[in-house]
C-alpha cells in the first residue's frame, strides 16, 4: 500500500483531492448524498472522463491529441444518425460509432508515425477534419437517438433493469444492493477497467510508457516503438468516441459544435495533469486521469451551490486549476544540475 | 577455434568523419576479450555494429560463420548479441522487474505476467548478487550503480551468446566489481564470448584474455594477455600520428614570479561526481583539464560556471569567494566568466537564430541604450567579432546552421569574448572540427593568454593539451590524480595518469 502511493503520488494525491471535494459538495448540498444528486453528477461526468482518458494515452508516450474533442463530436453526429430503429440496428449504430472513432485515432496514429509529423500539429489539423466531417453529416444539432437506450443508460441500474425488463423489472432480490449505482458509472469505470487493465499488460502497452520515458533506451532494447505510437492515438480514438456515443444518447441529439469540441480538448489536458500524469510522458494512467476529470466536474458543480457571481467562474476555475497543478511542480526544487531543468 | 564474431574490412563513416577504417576483427567463444583505445579510437562504432545500432558503410559481420546484417538493436539480441550501453538502455519509470524482462516479458494469455516477471527478476538479481534490490521498486529511485547491475541482469536474461560491456563497471562498488569478474567467469566456462571495453587497465589485466587496440578508426594488434606490457600498450594507444602545429609556449623563465592567481578552489565537491578539486589558475595561464570522458571535467566546469546546485568547497574567482550563483552572475561579476560548453548546438547555439543574434546574446548590456538595443552598436559588435575571429559568413543575417562546424564553433567563442572575460572555460572547444580552425583556435588561446586572461580547457585530444597547456591536471573519478607541469606534460604520462596507473607507465 505504501509503495502504491510512493509510486502513484499524483494519483493518490487526486483521490484524496477527489474524495475531499465531491465529500464536502455533499455535505453543502441541500439534498446531498442522493442517488438523484449522484445520478445527475455521474451525467455530467461521463464524457469529460471519456476524453481524459483519451488524452492521456497519446500523454504517456510524450504526445499530446489535440484531436480528442472533435473526435468526441464527430462520433456522437455519427450515433446520433444511427441510434435508432430495431435493437440490431441499434447495436450496429454503437458498434459503427465506436469503429469511426477508433479508425480515426488510428489514422492519427499512421500519420504521426510515417508522416513523421509532430503529435500536437498533426492532431491539430486532423481535429479540424473531424469537425469539418461532423458539419457534413449534421448540419444543424439534431437527430434521432431510441428513448429507451436514453433512459436506460442516463439512470441507474433499477432503471435499466426496468426499462428492459431485465431481473424482474428491476426487482429482483439479488439485484437490491445494487438498484441505486447509476449506469453512467459502470459504464465510465467499466469501460475503463475493461480496456485499459489488460492493455497496459500487453508489451504494446508497456512500450508507450518507455518511449514517454526515454525512447532512445526503449529503441535500444527492442521495443515495438511505432506499433506504440499507432496504438496510443488508436486508443485515444476509441476512449473519444465512447465520450461520443455517450454524449448523443445523453443529449438524444448530435450537434457539431467545434467550440465545445474546443473546450472538452483543452480540460482534457487539465484532467490528465491534475490526476498526476506528465505531461512529458512515462508517468500517469487512465484511470488517474478519469479521477482528474471528476476534480474539473465536481468545481464546477460547486457553483451551483454556492451563491458566485457566474461572471467570476472563470475566474475562480482558473485559478483553482492553477493551484491544484502547481503542487505537482515541487520537484523542480530538487535539481541540482539546472541545465536539468531543460531538458 | 572459429570465431563466433567476424569482422572483415568493415569501414563506417559519419558526416564525411571517419569512424572505422577497414577494420579486421574476430573473437573467439568462451573468451574474455578487451577492446582499448583513446576517445574517439572507435570502440563505440566497432560495438555498434557489432550489436545493430549501425550497419556498415562497407564490409562484412559474420556470426558463427554466416554473415549477418542487422537492421536494428533487437535482430542483434534475438541472433544472441546482447549489449549493455554506455548510456543505460533502462526505462527510468518502470519498474526493476519491467526493465529487467522488458522486451520479451512472461505471459499468460497473452498478458504480461506480473508475478512471473517479479519471480524472473528475483532469479536474475540474485546472479548478480542483488537481493538488495527490490523488483517491484521504480528504476528512478535506484542509485547509478544498482542500475547498472540491474542492466547486468537485464542482459543475462536475455541468454548472450555474445555479452558486450561498455564500459559497465565504471560505477560500481568494488564488490559489484567482483560480481561482475564471477559473472564473466561462469559465462566464459559456458562458452559465451565478452566484448570488454574498460579504461581501468587492472580490470582488462585482471579479466581479459586477449586484447586490441583500436587508434583513429583502424585496429592495431590483437595479442593474448601478458604478451605486452601496460607501457607497450599505451604506445600502442598513442601511435606515432603527426599532430597539429601549435603555437610557441612562452619559455618559463628560471626566477620568474609566480603567475597572479585568478581562479583558486579548494576542496570542491558535487554530488559524488565531484571529489575535493583543488587547483589555482592564473592570470595569463592556460590549465589543461585531461582525462577520460566523463570523469568530471564537464561538471567542474559547469560548477564554476554557476549551473550546479549544491556545490561545497571554497572558490575564489578575482579576490573575491563564492562559486557565482548562476550563468548570469558569473559573466556579470567583477571577475568575468565565460564557458564555452560542450555541445555547441544545445548548448553553445541558438541553431535557428541568425548568425549575428548569437554573436550578441551573451551581451546585450553592451548593445543596449536603456531598455532597447541600438543597432549601431549591435552591428559594430557583430562585425568585430566576425573580424576578430575570422568567421566566414555570408550574412550575418543566415540561420547560424548554415555555417560549417568550425564556424559555428567560432561565433560560440566570439559571443562569449564579447563580454570581455578574465577566465574562460573551454569544453573541448575543438571538438569536430577541421584542422585549419583548430590550429586558429590555438592561437587565439595563447594570444588571449598573453593579454592576461586566464584559460581553463578541457579536451579530449591528448595532443591538444601537449601542445597548448602551460600545466595540466589530470581528472579520473572527479578527483585530481596528477599534476603535470612544463616538460612533464608528455602523451604517456597523460595516459597513464587517465588510465589511473600511477608511475607504472
Amino acid at each position: 500500500m505504501q509503495r502504491w502511493i510512493r509510486h502513484n503520488r499524483g494519483f493518490a494525491g487526486a483521490l484524496a483531492m477527489f474524495a475531499l471535494l465531491y465529500i464536502t459538495y455533499n455535505s453543502l448540498h441541500p439534498r446531498g448524498f442522493s442517488t438523484a444528486v449522484l445520478v445527475q453528477n455521474a451525467n455530467e461526468s461521463v464524457a469529460i472522463g471519456f476524453v481524459a482518458m483519451a488524452q492521456t494515452v497519446p500523454v504517456l508516450m510524450g504526445g499530446l491529441d489535440l484531436s480528442v474533442g472533435a473526435v468526441m463530436t464527430l462520433t456522437s453526429c455519427v450515433a446520433s444518425a444511427l441510434e435508432s430503429g430495431t435493437p440490431l440496428q441499434i447495436a450496429f449504430g454503437i458498434f459503427a460509432t465506436l469503429a469511426a472513432g477508433t479508425l480515426f485515432g488510428l489514422m492519427n496514429g499512421v500519420i504521426v508515425v510515417y508522416g513523421r509529423i509532430q503529435p500536437i500539429i498533426a492532431t491539430l489539423a486532423t481535429g479540424a477534419i473531424a469537425i469539418g466531417l461532423a458539419l457534413l453529416i449534421r448540419p444543424m444539432p439534431g437527430g434521432d437517438v431510441d428513448g429507451d437506450l436514453g433512459w436506460a443508460l442516463t439512470n441507474t441500474i433499477w432503471d435499466f433493469a426496468d426499462t428492459y425488463g431485465l431481473a424482474q423489472g428491476g426487482n429482483a432480490p439479488w439485484l437490491q444492493p445494487f438498484i441505486n449505482i447509476p449506469v453512467p458509472l459502470i459504464l465510465l469505470f467499466g469501460i475503463a477497467l475493461a480496456v485499459w487493465l489488460p492493455f497496459k499488460r500487453t508489451i504494446t502497452g508497456r512500450s508507450i510508457y518507455a518511449v514517454g520515458s526515454a525512447e532512445g533506451a526503449a529503441y535500444m532494447s527492442g521495443l515495438p516503438i511505432n506499433r506504440a505510437k499507432i496504438a496510443a492515438f488508436t486508443l485515444a480514438g476509441f476512449f473519444a468516441s465512447c465520450a461520443g456515443l455517450y454524449l448523443a444518447i445523453q443529449t438524444s441529439s448530435g450537434n457539431a459544435d467545434a467550440v465545445q469540441a474546443g473546450a472538452y480538448t483543452l480540460n482534457s489536458i487539465a484532467a490528465v495533469v491534475l490526476g498526476g500524469t506528465s505531461l512529458a510522458g512515462g508517468t500517469g494512467g487512465v484511470i488517474a486521469s478519469l479521477v482528474g476529470a471528476l476534480i474539473l466536474r465536481v468545481i464546477s458543480f460547486y457553483f451551483r451551490i454556492l451563491d458566485i457571481d457566474p461572471l467570476l467562474q472563470p475566474l475562480i476555475e482558473g485559478l483553482v486549476l492553477l493551484g491544484a497543478v502547481s503542487l505537482g511542480a515541487f520537484r523542480t526544487l530538487r535539481v541540482t544540475n539546472r541545465l536539468d531543468l531543460f531538458r | 577455434m572459429a570465431p563466433i564474431v567476424e569482422l572483415t574490412g568493415v569501414s563506417k563513416h559519419f558526416a564525411g568523419i571517419r569512424a572505422l577504417e577497414n577494420v579486421d576483427f574476430a573473437c573467439n567463444p568462451g573468451s574474455t576479450h578487451a577492446v582499448l583505445g583513446e576517445n574517439g579510437a572507435g570502440k563505440s562504432t566497432l560495438i555498434k555494429i557489432i550489436s545493430g545500432v549501425f550497419r556498415p558503410d562497407s564490409g562484412s559481420v559474420q556470426l558463427n560463420g554466416s554473415a549477418v546484417d542487422f537492421a536494428n538493436p533487437s535482430q542483434a539480441a534475438a541472433a544472441g548479441i546482447v549489449c549493455m550501453f554506455q548510456e543505460l538502455s533502462l526505462i527510468p519509470d518502470l519498474s526493476v522487474a519491467d526493465n529487467i524482462s522488458l522486451s520479451d516479458p512472461p505471459r499468460r494469455f497473452g498478458l504480461i505476467d506480473h508475478r512471473a516477471q517479479v519471480a524472473r527478476a528475483e532469479e536474475l538479481l540474485a546472479r548478480v548478487r542483488c537481493e538488495d534490490v527490490d523488483p517491484r521498486a521504480m528504476l528512478r529511485d535506484l542509485s547509478l550503480s544498482r542500475r547498472q547491475m540491474v542492466e547486468i541482469a537485464k542482459a543475462l536474461g536475455r541468454k548472450p551468446r555474445v555479452l558486450i560491456l561498455d564500459e559497465a563497471t565504471s560505477a560500481l562498488t568494488a564488490r559489484d566489481v567482483q560480481t561482475v569478474y564471477d559473472l564473466l567467469g561462469q559465462l566464459k566456462a559456458d562458452g559465451v564470448a565478452s566484448l570488454f571495453i574498460s579504461h581501468r587497465m587492472h580490470e582488462v589485466q585482471a579479466l581479459c584474455d586477449r586484447l586490441s587496440v583500436f587508434r583513429n578508426g583502424r585496429h592495431v594488434e590483437t595479442f593474448d594477455k601478458d604478451t605486452r606490457s601496460d607501457g607497450e600498450i599505451v604506445r600502442l594507444m598513442i601511435g606515432r600520428d603527426v599532430e597539429a602545429k601549435f603555437p610557441p609556449k612562452p619559455a618559463a623563465k628560471p626566477g620568474a614570479k609566480p603567475r597572479e592567481p585568478l581562479l583558486q578552489i579548494s576542496n570542491l565537491a558535487w554530488e559524488g561526481r565531484l571529489n575535493d578539486i583543488s587547483l589555482t589558475l592564473g592570470k595569463g595561464e592556460i590549465l589543461g583539464l585531461g582525462g577520460l570522458d566523463g570523469q568530471g571535467q564537464k561538471e567542474l566546469l559547469l560548477a564554476l560556471f554557476g549551473v550546479l546546485k549544491g556545490v561545497s568547497g571554497k572558490v575564489t574567482v578575482g579576490g573575491k569567494d563564492g562559486i557565482p550563483a548562476s550563468p548570469v552572475a558569473a559573466k556579470n561579476g567583477a571577475t568575468r566568466i565565460a564557458l564555452v560548453p560542450e555541445d555547441r548546438k544545445t548548448e553553445g547555439l541558438m541553431l535557428t537564430l541568425p548568425i549575428g543574434e548569437n554573436l550578441v546574446a551573451a551581451a546585450y548590456d553592451k548593445i543596449s541604450r536603456g531598455p532597447l538595443i541600438d543597432p549601431a552598436r549591435d552591428g559594430a559588435m557583430v562585425a568585430a567579432g566576425i573580424e576578430k575571429l575570422k568567421i566566414k559568413v555570408g550574412s550575418t543575417a543566415d540561420p547560424v546552421t548554415t555555417l560549417s562546424g568550425g564556424n559555428q564553433q567560432k561565433v560560440v567563442i566570439a559571443k562569449w569574448l564579447m563580454i570581455g572575460p578574465d577566465v574562460i572555460l573551454l569544453n573541448d572547444p575543438t571538438r569536430g572540427i577541421d584542422v585549419g580552425t583548430k590550429q586558429e583556435i590555438y592561437r587565439l588561446m595563447r594570444s588571449l593568454a598573453d593579454e592576461g586572461k586566464a584559460i581553463l580547457f578541457y579536451s579530449s585530444d591528448y595532443a591538444e593539451l601537449i601542445g597548448c597547456s602551460d600545466r595540466v591536471i589530470v581528472l579520473y573519478d572527479g578527483r585530481v590524480v596528477r599534476e603535470l607541469t612544463g616538460a612533464e606534460i608528455t602523451e604517456e604520462a597523460i595516459v597513464s595518469a587517465s588510465l589511473n596507473l600511477g608511475d607504472a607507465a
